[in-house]
């Protein structure tokens, strides 16, 4: 090669060096104990003011709360698996635990529980704990604790709502009689899962069969409670309306469009502040009543976790941040910052969390259940929202309906299914 | 009379037009100036009553922008010198340099301007993965090494340099390197302008590929931080635009005072079909 | 060819090598960064490659055309198709239309500060598309966005733009529209000036008006610029994006969600891979068919 072309040739070389020296310079590096968590949505913010008593407790350790909006968390933190760039510890919706788990990227917790005695696993609530246990391993602390049960005008239903469904639409059906075009008692909002499987599970409904590899929705329990979620539209309780029609639904509510709706508890703030002075004394809530025996029905155990980072290389410290994030105290004042429910029941005792609309949530989440513990749960549920929607709206026969979604839940689970028949026990 | 009429409706139209292009621009500007709560107040209000930096203040010191501005600031740079390297060599040498399979090539290329640039994504994050890259700096300017449409750009402005000068130069003695840095890459001062302000303007403006190759929001730029910022503070709407004139502001500028090339440059690649 | 580089002399395999090394690290990026992923999409597409496989990739298959069937016989591919088509054909249609006529006005013999206007009028296509679309996303807010209180100086109702699904296309559509606006404008203006001007004097001194003027000689001149136009807005509006995933997350409902979007969410939230990456190369494919219909259409000759 002349002298030139070689020349040429070096010229690439220092943008190589350059790329290189970005590369390195600026990627991760050791940065002593600090402890990396992922926060998700407002409770990024809201968690910040705990840091300075945990770094008080633990001198030399230092947590940087990094926020990621809901919107965005799913990917991120996927995508962050995949380039293995995770931090140490992260917040989970439990309905994701199940895939995280199928990862291998959280660390299973009992060698750090055993270390812990002061944290007492049986003050969890039962469901809400169910769902950070993946084939007998725990892999995540719950941090607060999310479940459905009813909001209602208590102008228009008396107060203590009966405990079954029978007593509770007959109640119903009398406040229905009383009401004008276009109001009805009830809103179950179209497009949402939620409701239709609470009632399933209600019913003692098995969603999935097999060991989880097909769906069963065509059972008889699944089929008498999706029976008996359209007999509410069809028996003009509740209206047609999909959550992309709801435009306001707290004026709605203080209009009278609707006496009761099943939501969770970041209405108690958002009633609260959005509803007019004139509704502030006219709502409250109730846990779901039982479709079978007595009250208090059966619902969702939702929330958010913590999950320790298998490959974070700080595992010491962000235990300790878990474990503090899991005391009664920092519980109970977590609450107080955000409105987030406590996963523990001891936490309750708080004076702030008295209140009577507040602890119809107690009794709820203690009657409160897991949804089926696997990565593919959301987009089954995806597919429940659509064909009870479809249903609702087409008034499709109910066999066909079930079977379609037995179909779509059969090709979702396809891999799993694949998975389970080439291994001796499920991924 | 007919005449003067017609000019005044062509300066209304020509005003309406320009009204209608900068008018959300304007608004953002004067909400973010703002004091806060008064975009969203009941009797509409189109200027501040009280104008204060305090969002701008915020942005710095309670939120993160300041970091991502500088990390927009070293990443656009950064591509835009990585980019004028690999490009205008490449383009000198598609024009003017014959190698073996240059031809081919070349139609290659061109014919590779179709296929949209989110096709590669996917994978390249996994390789960007193997090489180490995610979450760091040359993770993000990996894909804006090179540009087909940058090399084309230049190629097509060097064909007109005459061969008669790069023959003088190396009659004189010259090595390929010299003559291309010391006789072509000066010719070419007016492109070499046009595609630094395109990769820059096209850098600072990236969002989908940061999004993806950055989790640490220490190392984010301005359109992913932005997004960010949406994401947490969807109601705080006067934070918001000040951090939308923070990351528009610079490429206003950039380009105001640039167009002349910039627009060169578009109308280069359009006449190219 | 200069007597200097005949073939086979020492200075012409100079500069074959020294073209080589000149070309190579962009070629070299190029291929590393931008064909071998795309070779990698095309494989991946042919493959079950979900979360599973990304924990574990022994458990990958090959399942050759599956993905596409599947995507084939998913409703969501062909909503977001449709929507992808419906921004393209009304969103590409108002921009082109908009833009030619904002040059005609601009490039009119009675317009005055021509460089003034055409720099405002690309001020919208320099800036970032996210930070615009967050403007954006206040002006079309239901209870204080300007665009509603307008509406209702003007007495008519308000509209839930981002919130109902058969408005919300058209609000992102609004987006795009003042976005590119002057883009095209530029390119427009730029082959109306490159009409002679003997063409509109002949026009005349036949007595054709003004209407027929544009019809006659404007429209047919420009026509090479106008198919570069409309194929490169096509293009351009196939790969919506950034517009959908800022101002609504595709929806409400599934109103907004773009092929991209889609390939997006399949691909890195739920990391189907496999499922995304023939997402991705239906949409390459609509792009080459596009592009080959739009040259036959316009007879556009590309020389090398």
């Amino acid at each position: 090669m002349s002298s030139s072309s070689r020349n040429s040739c070096r010229r690439s070389s220092p943008a190589l060096a350059l790329l290189l020296l970005l590369g390195l310079g600026c990627a991760r590096g050791e940065r002593g104990s600090v402890v990396e968590f992922w926060a998700l949505g407002r409770e990024g913010e809201h968690v910040r003011a705990l840091v300075p008593a945990f770094e008080a407790r633990h001198p030399g350790v230092t947590v940087r709360v990094q926020q990621i909006p809901w919107s965005a968390a799913h990917e991120k933190l996927l995508t962050a698996f995949v380039g293995d760039a995770l931090p140490d510890v992260i917040q989970l919706g439990n309905t994701w635990i199940p895939e995280f788990a199928a990862l291998g990227a959280l660390e299973p917790l009992e060698p750090w529980l055993a270390k812990t005695p002061g944290l007492d696993m049986r003050d969890f609530f039962a469901g809400v704990l169910d769902a950070a246990v993946i084939d007998g391993a725990t892999l995540a602390l719950p941090w607060y604790a999310d479940t459905r049960l009813l909001f209602y005008r208590s102008d228009w239903f008396a107060p203590g709502l009966p405990g079954t469904w029978a007593a509770w639409l007959a109640e119903a059906e009398r406040v229905q009689a009383r009401l004008g075009p276009g109001q009805h008692a009830l809103l179950l909002p179209l497009g949402e899962w939620e409701v239709p499987v609470i009632l399933a599970l209600q019913h003692g409904a098995e969603l999935l069969r097999d060991g989880g590899s097909r769906g069963n929705f065509a059972s008889p329990a699944f089929r008498a409670s999706f029976a008996f979620y359209l007999s509410l539209f069809e028996r003009g309780l509740a209206p047609q309306t999909g959550v992309a029609q709801l435009a306001n639904l707290h004026q709605d509510f203080a209009g009278g469009a609707f006496g009761a709706l099943v939501t969770g508890p970041w209405n108690l703030r958002e009633f609260a502040a959005r509803l007019p002075a004139a509704m502030q004394a006219k709502w409250s809530t109730a846990p779901l009543p039982a479709a079978l025996g007595v009250g208090p029905g059966v619902s969702l155990a939702g929330g958010a976790s913590l999950a320790l980072v298998a490959r974070s290389e700080r595992k010491e410290a962000a235990w300790a941040w878990m474990a503090f994030l899991a005391g009664p105290a920092q519980q109970a004042e977590f609450h107080r910052l955000s409105g987030d429910l406590p996963a523990r029941r001891s936490a309750w005792d708080d004076a702030a969390l008295a209140a009577p609309r507040v602890a119809a949530f107690r009794t709820q989440l203690a009657h409160a259940v897991a949804t089926p513990k696997l990565p593919e749960w959301e987009r089954i549920a995806s597919r429940i929202a659509w064909h009870a929607e479809a249903a609702v709206r087409e008034g499709r026969d109910l066999d066909a309906v079930l079977a379609a979604l037995d179909r779509d839940a059969d090709q979702v689970l396809e891999k799993r299914r694949w998975l389970l028949s080439k291994r001796a026990g499920p991924p | 009379m007919k005449r003067r009429w017609l000019s005044a409706l062509t300066l209304g139209a020509l005003v309406a037009l320009a009204v209608f292009s900068l008018a959300p621009l304007l608004w953002m500007v004067s909400v973010s100036l703002m004091p806060a709560g008064e975009a969203t107040a009941a009797p509409p209000r189109l200027l501040p009553s009280a104008p204060t930096l305090a969002h701008y203040e915020a942005l710095f010191s309670r939120l993160p922008l300041a970091r991502a501005f500088a990390n927009s600031l070293l990443l656009a740079s950064a591509a835009t010198a990585l980019g004028l390297l690999t490009n205008s060599a490449a383009g000198y040498a598609f024009a003017k340099l014959r190698f073996r399979g240059r031809d081919a090539l070349s139609r290659a290329l061109l014919a590779a301007l179709v296929i949209p640039g989110q096709v590669a994504m996917l994978p390249l994050f996994l390789l960007v993965k193997e090489l180490g890259l995610v979450n760091t700096y040359a993770g993000v300017l990996v894909p804006s090494l090179a540009s087909i449409f940058g090399i084309f750009l230049v190629r097509q402005y060097v064909l007109a340099i005459p061969d008669a000068l790069l023959d003088a130069a190396r009659l004189d003695g010259a090595g390929e390197l010299r003559v291309f840095t010391a006789v072509v890459l000066p010719l070419c001062r007016p492109v070499l302008v046009t595609l630094g302000t395109f990769t820059f303007l096209g850098a600072w403006n990236d969002f989908l590929w940061p999004l993806v190759v950055l989790s640490d929001e220490a190392l984010q730029p301005l359109p992913v931080a932005l997004a960010s910022l949406l994401g947490e503070h969807a109601p705080d709407v006067e934070i918001l635009m000040a951090g939308s004139v923070l990351t528009v502001l610079p490429v206003v500028v950039l380009f105001v005072a640039l167009q002349r090339h910039y627009l060169r440059g578009i109308l280069a690649g359009s006449l190219r079909g | 060819m200069a007597a200097l580089e005949a073939r086979g002399s020492p200075l012409d395999e100079r500069t074959q090598r020294a073209g080589l090394c000149f070309a190579a690290p962009a070629l070299a990026a190029i291929a590393v960064f931008f064909v071998l992923p795309v070779a990698a999409a095309l494989l991946l597409s042919l493959t079950d490659f979900d979360i599973y496989a990304v924990a574990d990739p022994a458990s990958l298959r090959f399942v050759g055309l599956a993905n596409y069937a599947r995507l084939l016989a998913d409703p969501s591919f062909w909503n977001a198709l449709g929507n992808t088509l419906y921004f393209a054909a009304v969103g590409g249609t108002l921009s082109v239309a908009a833009s030619l006529g904002g040059a005609l006005l601009l490039e009119a013999p009675l317009a005055r500060a021509r460089g003034f206007f055409r720099t405002v009028y690309f001020l919208p296509v320099v800036t970032t598309l996210v930070a615009v679309a967050i403007v954006w996303r206040f002006l079309y807010h239901p209870r204080i966005g300007l665009l509603n209180r307008a509406l209702d100086a003007l007495g008519l109702p308000a509209v839930d733009w981002l919130g109902d699904p058969a408005w919300a296309m058209p609000a992102i559509i609004g987006l795009a529209v003042w976005k590119n606006f002057g883009w095209n404008l530029v390119i427009f203006a730029a082959g109306l000036q490159a009409i002679p001007a003997q063409l509109y004097e002949a026009a005349r001194l036949d007595g054709a008006s003004g209407w027929q003027q544009l019809r006659h000689v404007t429209l047919p001149m420009l026509l090479p610029t106008t198919s570069f136009v409309v194929l490169m807005t096509a293009i351009g509006s196939l790969q919506l994006f950034a517009e959908p995933y800022v101002m609504t997350q595709g929806g409400p409902g599934d109103a907004t969600r773009s092929l991209v979007l889609l390939m997006y969410e399949q691909g890195f939230r739920w990391w189907n891979l496999g499922f995304a990456a023939a997402i991705a190369f239906v949409l390459f494919a609509i792009v080459a068919a596009a592009t080959w219909v739009g040259r036959r259409v316009f007879a556009v000759e590309r020389t090398v």
